[in-house]
């Protein structure tokens, strides 16, 4: 498909004798912090763009998504998470190393139309480094519901204020209007003795056609 | 220099105007301010210029003199109608021709003056100094000075009371908040015009509606950075009020505000942009209305034991520090809590459970960890004592179960991702 592509664009230059306008602009990437994730999209996730980070319960998405939250915070940026079924545990995340006074929480106790709502508001307020919409546990029917418009709304406005706009969701909704989709498999608990040690996961990325995976553990 | 108003029975609007201008002012009865205008060649240029204008934006009848000491300019003001621009070193020479009774002094100097035959400043700036001392002491040696236009006084100023409230009693009660609006709009141009005259910002206005029925409806708007934007300040409140909209209809509205000086920062080149303080209020404040209030924040971890114990706080970021050098990132295995947490039904044989039943959790368990005991502040009534479970069931899913040990009934506590 690459080389078909590379082939159309030479013959048209080469007809119009001038180099073709249009080319996709490179996206400022956010490193994660997390080796394998980095390398599987290439540098991390997109500024000014959505992501999807997708997966059943206990996948590792909030595990993986924590550690974008703490590395933003670190570089000082402000973050907001919009917690559609209001699951965020504080401490959790002051164990990955959030600085939880950089982040603006958004309850939305259980209203994913108020989540999608607030999320607008505050990505058009501009100023936010990193912008988590959390629909992890809202059921699929209502998730398949948001409209592919809101999306690119969505899209549109961190494209506008350069924020990274991060979903983290149970299956791919936004499709098309995602710059990055990150979609996590559970291969297993780490169990040693009598406690709960760790999470093995596989993350699956696509983009630009290409597929890749990889293998992570997220460790307690 | 020092500008001087005098006008007849008009103190209150001279001194605001001169406030437009200057926060160093003397009021000096009767109906005559001075303020200092030292400065403000750069904004209005020559000192007839700024005559002009001072004359412009007082509004009523009132002479202006400009002097390089205040009892000049006073002198002048009372003395000259209309403008009076005396430059420096010519006071002597300008003031010469005003009568004595301008310059003060005790009943009994000024009589014995008139008895010498002195009528004006030039005639008593005559008068040989010692033999002035001589005669009249102190007193005379100060009038001698005054009247040769000769000053050294700093000004006596005024201490403003730096109270900004307004208020307005309605003609007819006002039962929609859209009309209120239009009020509080009036109002809040009102507070915060005066808030910028004195270079001051507010971090908290209080709104306080009189009911029909008697009964107050009060409420505050406590912002985290000092903020000077009706806009903002007049659509917070109505955010206010919609989510909770007073009793009756509104007979008098009372505002006030609480004045700080204004935010200034300093921003860095290389630091990450945060949202502009006003701008996030305003959001953060239309979020609340949308989601509730308390649900919005930052949660601060409260120093107990107590499973899922936090604090909603104000977002309030600061200032960014400068960029810090990557790091590895910590990936740990993180709780999504339930609240409240979920009650279950759990099957337990050999006292390890083995099913969990529940509208959102189902399912055979295939591994369980545990228990651990937690329990605390046995001496409240909300005091926790329970015996807490990992557990993987059959479709890989994991999750942190918990019984409590006074009831026996089991909870979800939230899902390990």
């Amino acid at each position: 498909m690459g080389a078909a592509i590379l082939r159309l664009r030479t013959e048209i230059e080469a007809r119009f004798e001038t180099p073709l306008a249009f080319r996709r602009r490179e996206a400022e990437l956010i490193p994660t912090g997390i080796e394998v994730i980095d390398r599987l999209t290439d540098g991390g996730i997109p500024r000014g763009n959505l992501s999807e980070i997708c997966g059943p319960e206990s996948s590792g998405r909030t595990a993986l998504v924590f550690a974008i939250l703490g590395q933003a915070t670190r570089r000082g940026e402000c973050c907001a998470w919009i917690d559609a079924a209001g699951v965020f545990d504080p401490a959790s995340a002051a164990e990955v190393g959030v600085d939880l006074e950089r982040v603006l929480w958004v309850n939305c106790g259980g209203n994913a139309e108020h989540a999608l709502k607030a999320v607008d508001l505050l990505i058009q307020a501009g100023g936010f480094g990193l912008v988590v919409l959390d629909l992890g546990d809202t059921p699929d029917k209502e998730a398949r519901r948001i409209p592919l418009a809101s999306w690119f709304r969505l899209r549109h406005a961190a494209e506008r204020t350069g924020a990274a706009l991060v979903a983290v969701e149970r299956q791919v909704n936004a499709r098309s209007c995602s710059a990055l989709q990150v979609e996590m498999r559970r291969k297993g608990p780490v169990w040693v003795g009598k406690l709960l040690r760790g999470l093995t996961t596989q993350a699956e990325s696509q983009r630009l056609y290409r597929v890749r995976t990889a293998e992570f553990t997220a460790v307690r | 220099m020092y500008a001087c108003l005098y006008g007849r029975g008009n103190l209150a609007l001279l001194v605001e105007c001169a406030r437009g201008f200057s926060p160093h002012i003397e009021e000096n009865p009767p109906d005559t301010v001075v303020f200092d205008v030292r400065g403000l060649e750069a904004l209005y240029g020559t000192p007839a210029q700024l005559a002009k204008e001072i004359e412009r934006r007082v509004g009523v009848p009132a002479n202006v003199a400009i002097a390089s000491n205040p009892d000049a300019a006073v002198h002048a003001a009372r003395g000259f109608a209309g403008i009076t621009v005396i430059d420096r070193g010519q006071e002597a020479a300008r003031l010469a021709k005003l009568p004595l009774n301008l310059l003060g002094g005790s009943p009994e100097t000024a009589e014995l003056l008139h008895l010498w035959g002195i009528r004006t400043f030039g005639d008593f700036a005559k008068l040989p100094p010692l033999g002035v001392a001589a005669r009249l002491g102190d007193e005379g040696v100060e009038l001698q000075r005054l009247a040769c236009g000769q000053g050294f006084r700093q000004l006596r100023e005024m201490v403003d009371p730096l109270e900004f409230e307004a208020e307005t009693e309605l003609e007819y009660p006002v039962e929609l908040l859209e009309p209120l609006a239009f009020i509080l709009s009036s109002l809040l141009g009102e507070i915060c015009g005066r808030l910028r005259e004195r270079a001051l910002a507010t971090n908290e206005i209080r709104l306080r509606l009189t009911l029909e029925n008697g009964e107050l409806h009060e409420t505050s708007l406590r912002l985290p950075v000092p903020m000077l934007d009706h806009k903002a300040f007049l659509r917070m409140l109505q955010l206010d009020l919609n989510g909770r909209p007073p009793a009756a209809p509104v007979v008098k509205v009372h505002l006030a505000a609480d004045h700080v000086k204004p935010r200034r920062t300093q921003h860095g080149l290389f630091v990450p942009s945060s949202p502009e303080p006003e701008k996030l209020e305003l959001t953060v404040a239309r979020v609340r209305h949308l989601v509730g209030q308390d649900r919005v924040g930052t949660p601060e971890i409260s120093d107990t034991h107590r499973p899922d114990a936090f604090v909603m706080r104000g977002f309030s970021p600061g200032q960014a520090v400068a960029t810090a050098t990557p790091v590895q990132a910590k990936c740990s295995l993180c709780l999504r809590r339930f609240r409240p947490p979920r009650y279950a039904q759990v099957l337990v044989v050999n006292q390890q459970p083995v099913r969990v039943s529940s509208p959102t959790v189902n399912g055979r368990v295939v591994m369980a960890k545990g228990p651990w005991r937690t329990s605390g502040e046995w001496w409240r009534e909300d005091a926790w004592n329970r015996d807490e479970w990992d557990v993987a069931l059959e479709a890989g899913e994991l999750y942190r179960l918990y019984q409590e040990i006074d009831s026996g009934r089991w909870f979800v506590e939230g899902s390990y991702d």
